[in-house]
Order: C-alpha cells, then structure tokens, then sequence
C-alpha cells in the first residue's frame, strides 16, 4: 500500500510528464492560454491515462510479451516490437469511446470538452506512459496507479501555467517575448521548482 | 526580383520564416528532451526527417484512397511503422545512442509535427510537393535541434560531439561547466531565448498583445 502511495506521489511530483520529462507538451503549451481550457485538458488527461496505461498492460502481458503464447505451443514467439502499433490503437479506441460516452450520457462535459479529446489520440504524455510501463514491467496495480498519477501532474502542471499566464496577459513584455516566448520561460521557472522535488525522495 | 518557384520556397520556407518549432508550436516535446547533447540531437533530427518525408511521401501515394472519417487512424498507422522500422534501424547500428534516446525514437509516432504535416499538407498535395514540404520542416526542426543541442553540450559539458573544446577547470583549463545546462529548465529558458531573438529580428512573427492597457491621461478627469 505504502509503495502504491509512493509510486502515485513520484509520478505526480518527481516525473512530472510536461516538467520534467518534456513529454505532451505541445498540448501543454497550446491549451493553457485560459484556465477553463485547461482544467478540461487536465480531467481528460487523468482519465485517458487512468484507463489507457492499465489497458496497455494487460495487452502487453497478454498478447505480446515474450513468451505470452507459450499456451498455444508457441514459448519463443516474442511480439513486443508490435507495442507500439499496438498501444496506439488502444489509445485512439479509448479515446474515440470515451468520446462517444460522454457525447451520449453527459453532453455537457463534452461541449466543455470540445476538440480535446480528440487530440489526445497523439499525446506524447499518454503513449510514454505505456512505454514507461512496459520498461519499467510494472504490474497491473502499479501501472494503474501510474498512470492516475502521471494524469494528475499533468493536470496539476496545466492548470499553474494557466493562472499564471492569465496573470502574464496583463504584463508589459517585449514584443518578441510574447506569447510562446515568455510560455517557455515560465515553463522553465516552474521545471525549476519541480526538480526540487526530486531532491525529497527517500532513497 | 523574380518570385521563387514554389517548389522552392515550399522547401526552404519551413526552415526560418514558418521554422515548425518556432512558430508553430509542433514537435517540441522530443525537442527538448534530447538535446543534452549534440550526437542524440543530430541523430533524432535525422530520425524524425526520415519518418516525416517518407510517411508525407505514402500518404501523399494513398490520398485518394483513403475514406475521411478513419484517415487519423490510417495515417497513424502508417507513421508508427516507420517509426518501428527506424527504431530497430539504429537499435542494430547505433545502439549507444538508442539507448540514451530511450522512449523517444517511438514516441516520434505522436509526434505533432508528422501528424500535422501529413494531416494539413500530404493528405491535398501530390507526392513531390509534399515530400519536399515534409523535408523543408524536417530541416527546420534539425535546425532548432542542432542550435539546442550544441549550447547545451558546449556550456553543460564544455564539449561538442564528444570533443573537449573548452578545457575544464578541473583538469588545468578555466571552464567551469554549468550543470544547469544538463537539466531540464535550461532546455526551457534556451528555446524561450531563441523564440525571442527570432522574433526580434522578424517583427512580423511576434504575437499581438492580449490586452491593450486603456489610454492615460486623455480621457482622465
């Protein structure tokens, strides 16, 4: 329980996806201009990466590790240079369902939505964390701990950018520094705090 | 003057004045995480110029005969066998560098800029056009790969491509390298540096302001 605990905590603070390990952030970038975009963004990150990393790994366990089909006569087929195409597909099928889901029991969550979900199909953050899972060979309750905590720090890295650039509209800045500029150097600031964070974790 | 041919200018256009990483916002998320060095940079630019005019190429081939409402799914596809390819490519030849580009060479399948190239560019144009436009953006984002990857390795390190041009100080020269270099921020701060000095030296690319502080004095009472 204790390591599920410290497993969410790491994902959220310490590897940070779009802070650290510079992963989704295109989206990251692009949707944080207002903070309702990005609290939307966020709750769709934690539940795609909640539902696609525990998903991913059963398919991996399953379907292509080595020695998966070793019940139909086959102990040395090794299929894992087909995860990619593999993982990709979940994700597109998660994401084209959760899409219909919500279109058909809670319209309202979708129109807040709007052309996000979609766009998740090709997040960096959500495929890494299959592929993080699949290198690390982490069970199913690790990688769906993982994964809601790896959703969370996005969410959680999103949101702060988008308050403080909300703030940031209302600055004098350089003419060039504006808009992406000034985005990154924020980001940098706020990457800065966060490898702080590595600095706490026990040993 | 005469007007560059358009073929032209579709290939060098991408590389300073609609520069994908600059300008665009594409592809910057294996942009920064690879560039702690020169030789990872230089070979995930050359990976990701690979796939991106070879996938521009196919789909260009396909385009008619791809139905609209799954082409997403199609062209996916498509680019993530490209990617397995390359990957197992430089797993067998260059397998120092694989290592240390760990996830990164197969998450150039969610690369933005592949997807957004194909998805805006390959899908309506023949294949020569597109290929070169998948080509011009490919060298643009080298480009920015390149310039990231040398600071960080020449002030992170004080070497380039593995080389010590600058000597250390603790090995009898003067340079005292900057380990903040090798982080993460830094990777922020230097492309937020670069996005400036372009901007400054083009005007026309800077974004306009999001609010306009009203008038003093005029109209104040």
């Amino acid at each position: 329980m204790n390591d599920l605990a410290g497993l969410f905590l790491r994902a959220t603070f310490v590897e940070n996806m779009p802070l650290t390990l510079f992963l989704g952030l295109c989206t990251f970038l692009a949707l944080s201009r207002r903070t309702e975009t990005a609290i939307g963004l966020g709750v769709a990150m934690i539940g795609v990466m909640g539902v696609t990393v525990p998903l991913n790994q059963i398919v991996h366990s399953a379907l292509l590790a080595p020695g998966a089909w070793a019940w139909a006569g086959l102990p040395d087929l090794d299929l894992s240079y087909l995860s990619l195409v593999a993982f990709i597909g979940v994700i597109a099928a998660t994401v084209q369902l959760l899409e219909m889901l919500l279109e058909r029991f809670f319209p309202a969550i979708h129109a807040a939505f709007g052309v996000f979900l979609p766009l998740l199909t090709v997040q960096c953050a959500i495929l890494a964390g299959s592929l993080f899972m699949v290198e690390r060979s982490y069970t199913l309750t690790q990688s769906a701990v993982f994964g809601l905590g790896s959703g969370t720090g996005f969410a959680l890295a999103v949101i702060m950018l988008a308050a403080v650039r909300r703030r940031l509209a209302y600055a004098d800045l350089p003419a060039g520094l504006r808009g992406l500029g000034i985005t990154f150097v924020l980001t940098g600031m706020m990457a800065l705090g966060f490898a702080a964070f590595a600095q706490m974790v026990a040993p | 003057m005469t007007a560059p041919s358009p073929l032209w200018s579709t290939l060098t256009d991408p590389l300073v004045r609609q520069n994908p990483i600059m300008l665009q916002i594409l592809g910057i998320c294996s942009a920064l995480a690879v560039t702690t060095s020169l030789a990872t940079a230089l070979t995930m630019a050359a990976s990701l110029t690979a796939v991106l005019v070879l996938s521009a190429g196919i789909i260009s081939l396909i385009r008619r005969h791809i139905p609209d409402s799954i082409r997403l799914i199609v062209q996916i596809v498509i680019v993530a066998s490209l990617v397995i390819v390359i990957d197992q490519l430089l797993q067998a030849y260059l397998f120092e560098i694989s290592r240390k580009l760990s996830v990164f060479v197969s998450l150039i399948t969610t690369n933005c800029l592949v997807l957004g190239r194909t998805e805006s560019y390959a899908r309506l144009n023949p294949p020569l056009p597109s290929m070169l436009d998948a080509l011009g953006n490919g060298l643009g984002y080298s480009l920015v790969l390149a310039v990231l990857g040398g600071l960080r390795e020449l002030f992170g390190a004080g070497k380039l491509l593995g080389w010590q041009v600058l000597p250390l100080a603790d090995q009898g020269g003067w340079f005292t390298p900057l380990n903040l270099m090798l982080l993460a921020p830094s990777a922020f701060f230097l492309l937020g540096g670069l996005v400036w000095a372009l901007r400054t030296i083009r005007p026309e690319q800077a974004e306009p302001a999001e609010f306009t502080p009203p008038a003093l004095g005029e109209g104040a009472e």
